[in-house]
């Protein structure tokens, strides 16, 4: 069963709804110990990332997440979801889990540049080599639904599965052995969204 | 880039859609869900529910509208209308809205806005301003369905908002409100150029001109629609055909 991580604040119910319409079972995780029925992780990301690292503290959430995530069970990191697995955010300069290296950084525009921060609304995700397995049955250069003000910069670029551009190139989804993160939000991305998400559930892309 | 987004706004009054689709063909022409599968099938970027309930009950009924509609429809979801705290934000997003619109209560309690964006994130908190001409390149704030002035003035509302941590404006104009004349394109643009996050424009649209005089011109990011929709006057892909043979970016 999948397990979907409940730190306190967001929308959790779209992510549970497009689970199962993807036909598949999934259980609300809110204690360290749910941890345990789960085959299968989705953190979801709405909201703050201090507010979301001090919640994951707090419930002990945070130690059996990076335990889990160590014993290699399929674990996809949605919006913040993904952020958190980096070793450090501007967002309330803090600390994330480290699980991937590199940063999380403000998207900075001049006036000039005419670009709106938060990047908010549909755009088209370009997809790299070691994605391909995960954006089976996707066309490349697909839209996707984006809600974010910060973005990640991976150290190393092998783990880069996809990346978009918002007035430059961020990088849009990663994929470092059985973790997965997407900047977008596949459970408000339509169809696309729905096939990235059977695809991250169907696991081929593990092998 | 983002693409511009194409939003059709649904009323909703005790569960039910008062102002949608005028379709024959629809089984239950009130039903939200229904409603939205439309518009999502014909590429809307995002559904906007509006609460227009009078009742205490009819306003509860709106957390299990956004429950079915979420668990059927998956695209973003803003619900706005009549909510007023923490507690209201909070049922809706647990029930699966994306956003939350936020109208009278951010003017009569600003906190509000910066208590729920720090606990909910800017991207999910829409400050919905009302806005009519009260004099050259001047727009006051009114709130309460247009009903009640408040001595604010648009252009300063709105960037007070963006610092209290909105993550967008949907801005209407209640001069241009219902008379398909076209939207009120300087106070959109006086609004678009003083802040830096997206403005969902409302209020005035009859041509695929006017759609997109107010993207050009008015620099709004995104167009909420109603009647034109509902009217089947235009399709939302043939909206989008428009606008992209104008060469602005849509999602076909």
């Amino acid at each position: 069963m999948t397990g979907i991580v409940n730190y306190g604040v967001g929308n959790i119910y779209s992510v549970v709804s497009a689970v199962k319409k993807c036909g598949e079972e999934s259980f609300i995780i809110e204690k360290p110990s749910d941890f345990l029925k789960a085959d299968k992780i989705i953190l979801p990301g709405v909201g703050a990332f201090g507010k979301g690292i001090q919640h994951l503290q707090e419930s002990g959430i945070k130690t059996a997440l990076f335990d889990i995530i160590k014993t290699g069970k399929p674990f996809l990191g949605i919006c913040l979801g993904m952020q958190i697995l980096f070793s450090y955010s501007e967002e309330g300069d803090c600390e994330g889990l480290n699980l991937i290296k590199g940063n999380v950084r403000k998207f900075v525009f001049q006036p000039f540049h005419k670009m709106k921060v938060p990047h908010m609304g549909w755009s088209i995700v370009k997809i790299i080599e070691p994605g391909k397995k995960l954006f089976n049955n996707i066309p490349d250069n697909m839209w996707f639904y984006f809600a974010h003000s910060y973005y990640v910069i991976p150290e190393e670029s092998t783990v880069i599965a996809a990346t978009t551009n918002y007035g430059y190139r961020f990088v849009s989804a990663v994929k470092m052995n059985n973790i997965v993160g997407v900047q977008f939000h596949p459970e408000k991305s339509g169809d696309c969204g729905l096939i990235f998400l059977k695809n991250f559930l169907e696991g081929r892309w593990l092998l | 880039m983002a693409t511009v987004r194409i939003i059709p706004c649904l009323d909703v009054k005790e569960g039910s859609v008062v102002k949608g689709i005028h379709f024959e063909n629809l089984i239950q022409a009130g039903d939200p869900v229904e409603q939205a599968a439309f518009y999502s099938k014909e590429k809307a970027d995002e559904i906007v529910f509006l609460d227009i309930s009078a009742t205490i009950e009819g306003r509860k009924t709106m957390v299990d509208v956004v429950k079915k509609v979420a668990s059927a429809v998956f695209i973003p979801l803003t619900v706005g209308g009549g909510i007023n705290s923490i507690g209201d934000i909070e049922d809706l997003l647990k029930a699966g809205a994306d956003k939350i619109s936020i109208n009278t209560a951010a003017v009569k309690n600003p906190s509000l806005i910066k208590e729920s964006t720090d606990k909910f994130g800017s991207q999910c908190i829409v400050i919905a301003i009302d806005g009519k001409k009260v004099g050259p390149e001047k727009w006051e704030v009114y709130i309460e369905s247009g009903k009640t002035p408040t001595g604010k003035d648009v252009v300063e509302w709105a960037k007070k908002v963006e610092k209290l941590g909105a993550g967008e404006i949907l801005l209407t104009s209640i001069d241009m409100d219902g008379t398909q004349k076209g939207y009120d394109i300087e106070m959109t643009r006086s609004v678009s150029k003083n802040i830096s996050i997206p403005v969902i424009a409302s209020g005035g649209a009859g041509t695929l001109d006017h759609l997109y005089k107010v993207i050009k011109e008015g620099g709004a990011d995104a167009i909420l629609l109603a009647s034109l929709l509902h009217f089947r006057k235009y399709t939302i892909s043939e909206i989008k055909q428009y606008l992209k043979d104008k060469g602005l970016d849509v999602r076909l």
